[in-house]
């Protein structure tokens, strides 16, 4: 047989890259059956080698992977071992109780252990439950997966474009009228609210307008009334059972006549009132016919344009079998087809469905609020973070404590455990702490809630943190992922430990050389503590420099109040009466806190036109608010609701259209939306919207319909006492609605409230994240003082001092904290400096005040924590733990 | 135990086993079948028919020392049994008896 073996096995075989890939090596032997296993292997080896001659290595390699999957086969595979199997499973029971014991004669390690993982899964808890929730959002239409919500995305020339969750009317109608794939449509406007009278009472309600098809699109149930005829006709109003109680006392109100104003409102249906996890809720449904034959009517020019698209929503159902890449199509093409007609703007029109409202980005001009995509991931990753760090404790103190198991794991060996149950074992000990954990959480989680609700008015009204079953499960399913992951390196470590060595060696300190592990944990843990510290004094302080900025205005000692509809002369004439107002003046909305109303500007030029945001006031309020008026004079009458004819304008609006100098703009004449106005004088640009946003064209105008608060400055020394008066005055004048009373400065504050918001869920999640990694240094300096006992008491015999030595054993510790400042710092301040403020207008500049007090806070606790176990253990008597040897 | 008639292909297989004689591991055994009828063989189908022979007792295997060719591993020599001689005489004799009846004419290839 000269012909074999036909190829020479040369230097192949020493040669690391010439061998067969080695998964694949560990699979055959994993599976196949040891008395084949050997020629098999070598078979496929042969053939590996012979393969790379005429075929090249990646070839060879392939094939040799092909051949394993080949031969995996009934004959070649191990035969299970049922046996084996059953013996796991009665094991289960010695498992729990070993490590009910082990867990019972380390208190302090188990505690730390329970109690680290409890807080830090309360917190997640808290995540589970709002992440459960905000998945629930919509679910309970029918067909929820079909309903698409219409999107804006404007364009104004090169600007960046924003992405509006509201549309056009024309939209709406084009989509129902000319897509095919649409089952139904349903167009609804925001802001139906008002003052709604029954046997001369007087209700206030808000609501939405709505056309016909609403009860199409969305399942709102219906209770009395005709579903399909409800919002047909003007004039008709749904209202729902709350509504229909709080009013008439009883349900069946169908035919029923409202007063809105002067015109009476038939109420069509009454519905259950919308559910929590809805993001449309209203108290009231006015029909859109209303709106809509009015409008059409007067031929109104507006209403009908495709830029009308700040008040109106589009709703629609895809039909069933049609997909919503062809309806995206056709929305595509209405939006080729009006934007041909604009010269200026360019809307898209977009489809976003309903379920993905509620985390999907943030939008303007949403009908309801969103959580947002970010907030979420946000919140996800900050729990996981809290979680991860309790985790590394446990798998740090198991790892470090595992010395102890030592010889439990050789004789369990010695006696038959095969490594998988020795595996299980501890994977098991290490789920049932995080049970115990799972259980105090709970509690904690109880706790944490209604703090968590409280954070934000805006939180409470979008989250309830209800329980439901399935939440339950995942709690558990929850606590025993946490179990296992945390208890993995513990269970590996250990079943790796080889019977004999356990049990030869009396020291068996070196067999554990997973130490740099332990350490890189620790510094993974106070890197993210310290980032959290940081985070939460830089957001502090950004909050603290945004409400103090100077915007331009000041708005000190101003007590606004809200009219609620009344006539502001009526109301002014009301507070005039007391004697500490000083002054009143009227304005359409607090400006600097987000708010704002926008119109379209011409100037000279016909054809082109920008967004002026405006506010109404009076004669009183520039002078009251302080600004600047560089050029012309101020308003000189009250706002009055006919023939408005003046304006004051920012200076950026001049550099916008060229205007020249202020005082060249006076008696310029410009065209805000259909009003003809003169220039009557200039204010130096201040911040009308939160700071963090660039200054655009803004205008005071004196529009009587749009003024909504009284700008109250009192001189008083007893806050308390003219409060009382003003609401007593309010009182007797109004009694269907509230006295709505608040300081200038609070409502700007508010306007900053997500710094606030994330300045204290940041600071609660660092003050979770460093109890957490103290609790795990607290152990680890146990640990040290425990196994070093010796040593340092040979070393105080020897004539070491006290802080000699605990300068040795905290020197460690203090090493790796500063391994964690070392690379927390940079990487905080790439965070905030380039990702989290990058797109603020106005920030702080963040230095050592913002970094460097929160890194020396950690090294302090850092240093208490472990200082006090070894202060203990320099400080013992050498003599006693020496003796017994 | 399957039926004890063989099949074409291990029929093929257990000529080739008796063909190599002291030489008959798989994949030599896969090299000898390609050479000699010109058809690919794939080792994994070698391995299990080789597998059926010997569990309907017609090959023995022992292992043999182990080479470098094959990174230190050995290699397992099949030989024929008593029975595999007595199944192949078997198959021989029924076809050359098949054979015999057929006249010579019919097999002229025109």
């Amino acid at each position: 047989m000269e012909s074999y073996p036909k190829f020479q096995p040369k230097i192949y075989l020493k040669n690391k890259k010439t061998i067969p890939p080695k998964w694949a090596d560990r699979f055959l032997e994993w599976y196949c059956k040891p008395s084949l296993f050997e020629d098999l292997q070598g078979d496929l080896y042969e053939h590996f080698y012979r393969h790379i001659e005429d075929k090249g290595i990646r070839k060879a390699k392939l094939i040799f992977v092909l051949n394993v999957f080949k031969f995996f086969k009934p004959y070649t595979v191990k035969k299970l071992n049922f046996l084996n199997q059953l013996t796991q499973f009665i094991m289960f029971k010695n498992y729990f109780k070993t490590s009910f014991r082990s867990i019972a004669r380390n208190k302090l390690f188990s505690f730390i252990n329970v109690f680290g993982l409890a807080v830090s899964m309360s917190v997640c808890l808290l995540m589970i439950t709002l992440l459960t929730e905000v998945k629930s959002y919509e679910k309970f239409h029918t067909d929820a997966s079909d309903i698409y919500r219409v999107t804006n995305l404007y364009q104004y020339l090169e600007e960046e474009p924003n992405l509006f969750a509201s549309t056009s009317i024309i939209a709406g109608k084009r989509i129902k009228e000319e897509i095919a794939g649409v089952e139904a449509a349903t167009i609804m406007r925001r802001n139906f609210a008002g003052d709604f009278e029954n046997d001369n009472q007087k209700f206030a309600l808000r609501g939405i307008w709505a056309d016909e098809s609403f009860f199409d699109v969305f399942s709102f149930e219906v209770i009395y009334g005709d579903k399909d005829q409800a919002l047909a006709n003007p004039k008709s109003l749904v209202i729902t059972e709350e509504t229909a109680l709080k009013i008439f006392n009883q349900l069946n109100v169908v035919g029923e006549t409202l007063l809105k104003g002067d015109e009476p409102y038939q109420v069509t249906a009454v519905v259950k009132t919308p559910p929590f996890n809805s993001h449309i809720k209203f108290e009231v449904i006015g029909s859109f016919s209303t709106l809509d034959q009015a409008q059409m009517q007067r031929n109104a020019t507006g209403w009908l344009s495709w830029q009308n698209m700040w008040m109106n929503y589009t709703y629609f159902k895809v039909a069933d079998g049609q997909s919503i890449k062809n309806i995206q199509a056709a929305l595509d093409k209405i939006s080729i087809d009006q934007n041909s007609r604009e010269k200026y703007t360019s809307i898209q029109l977009g489809a976003q469905p309903i379920l993905k409202i509620m985390t999907g980005p943030q939008m303007s001009n949403s009908l309801g609020m969103n959580m947002g995509s970010e907030t979420l991931w946000i919140l996800g990753i900050l729990s996981f973070v809290v979680i991860l760090s309790a985790g590394f404790n446990y798998t740090n103190l198991s790892i470090a404590r595992s010395l102890r198991r030592a010889k439990e794991v050789g004789i369990r060996k010695v006696v038959g455990a095969k490594r998988g149950q020795i595996f299980s074992q501890f994977t098991v000990e290490a789920c049932i702490i995080s049970i115990f954990s799972l259980i105090l959480a709970y509690g904690g989680f109880l706790l944490i809630k209604p703090l968590f609700l409280s954070l934000n008015p805006e939180m409470s009204r979008m989250l309830q943190l209800k329980l439901e079953p399935i939440t339950i499960i995942y709690f558990v399913l929850f606590a025993i992922l946490v179990g296992f992951a945390a208890g993995l390196l513990p269970s590996l470590v250990l079943s790796k430990l080889k019977a004999i060595q356990v049990l030869k060696t009396t020291s068996n300190t070196k067999l554990f050389s997973s130490v740099s592990l332990r350490k890189a944990l620790i510094v993974i843990q106070f890197t993210l503590t310290l980032g959290f510290i940081i985070s939460a004094n830089v957001a502090y302080n950004q909050f603290k420099y945004s409400v103090n900025f100077d915007k331009g205005f000041n708005g000190e000692n101003i007590i606004t109040i809200g009219l609620a509809g009344n006539d502001p002369e009526q109301v002014k004439t009301l507070f005039e009466r007391i004697p500490e107002v000083e002054q009143i003046s009227m304005a359409a909305m607090v400006l600097g806190t987000g708010e704002r109303w926008g119109d379209d500007l011409k100037y000279n030029d016909p054809l082109d036109s920008t967004t002026i945001y405006y506010s109404s006031v009076d004669q009183n309020y520039i002078p009251m608010l302080k600004h600047n008026l560089i050029a012309g004079s101020n308003f000189l009458r009250t706002p009055t609701s006919d023939n408005e004819s003046e304006i004051i304008v920012n200076e950026t609006l001049l550099k916008r259209f060229n205007i020249g100098t202020p005082q060249e703009a006076i008696g310029e004449q410009v065209l805000v939306g259909s009003n003809k106005l003169t220039i009557i004088g200039v204010v130096e640009d201040f911040h009308y919207a939160p700071i963090n946003e660039p200054i655009e064209s803004f205008g005071f105008r004196q529009n009587l319909e749009d003024i909504q608060l009284l700008n109250l400055k009192v001189n008083s020394t007893n806050l308390v006492g003219t409060m009382d008066k003003l609401r007593a005055a309010w009182e007797g004048f109004d009694e269907v609605h509230p006295f709505e009373s608040r300081f200038h400065s609070e409502h700007i504050a508010r306007a900053y409230d997500t710094y606030e918001l994330m300045f204290t869920i940041v600071t609660f999640l660092a003050f979770v994240s460093i109890s957490i990694a103290c609790l795990g240094l607290l152990g680890m300096g146990v640990y040290t003082a425990e196994t070093r006992m010796k040593e340092i008491s040979i070393r105080k015999v020897l004539g070491a001092s006290e802080s000699s030595l605990i300068q040795l054993l905290v020197k460690g510790f203090m090493y790796l904290l500063l391994i964690a400042a070392v690379l927390a710092i940079p990487a905080t301040y790439y965070l905030f400096d380039s990702i989290i403020l990058a797109d603020q207008a106005n920030r702080i500049s963040i230095g050592f005040n913002e970094m460097g007090l929160g890194v020396l806070f950690i090294f302090c606790i850092g240093f208490l924590t472990i200082s006090s176990q070894v202060w203990k253990a320099a400080r013992a008597n050498p003599s006693s733990t020496l003796r017994s040897e | 135990m399957k039926g004890t008639n063989l099949g074409e292909f291990e029929e093929i297989v257990l000529l080739t086993i008796a063909a190599l004689m002291e030489e008959a591991y798989s994949v030599a055994i896969c090299d000898e079948i390609e050479k000699v009828t010109g058809r690919k063989v794939k080792l994994s189908v070698v391995h299990a028919v080789l597998n059926r022979l010997s569990e309907k007792g017609y090959v023995q295997s022992e292992l043999g020392a182990p080479t470098k060719e094959r990174g230190g591993r050995r290699k397992r020599f099949f030989y024929v049994t008593h029975a595999g001689k007595v199944a192949l005489t078997k198959s021989k004799e029924q076809r050359d008896q098949l054979w015999s009846l057929i006249p010579s004419f019919n097999l002229k290839f025109t």
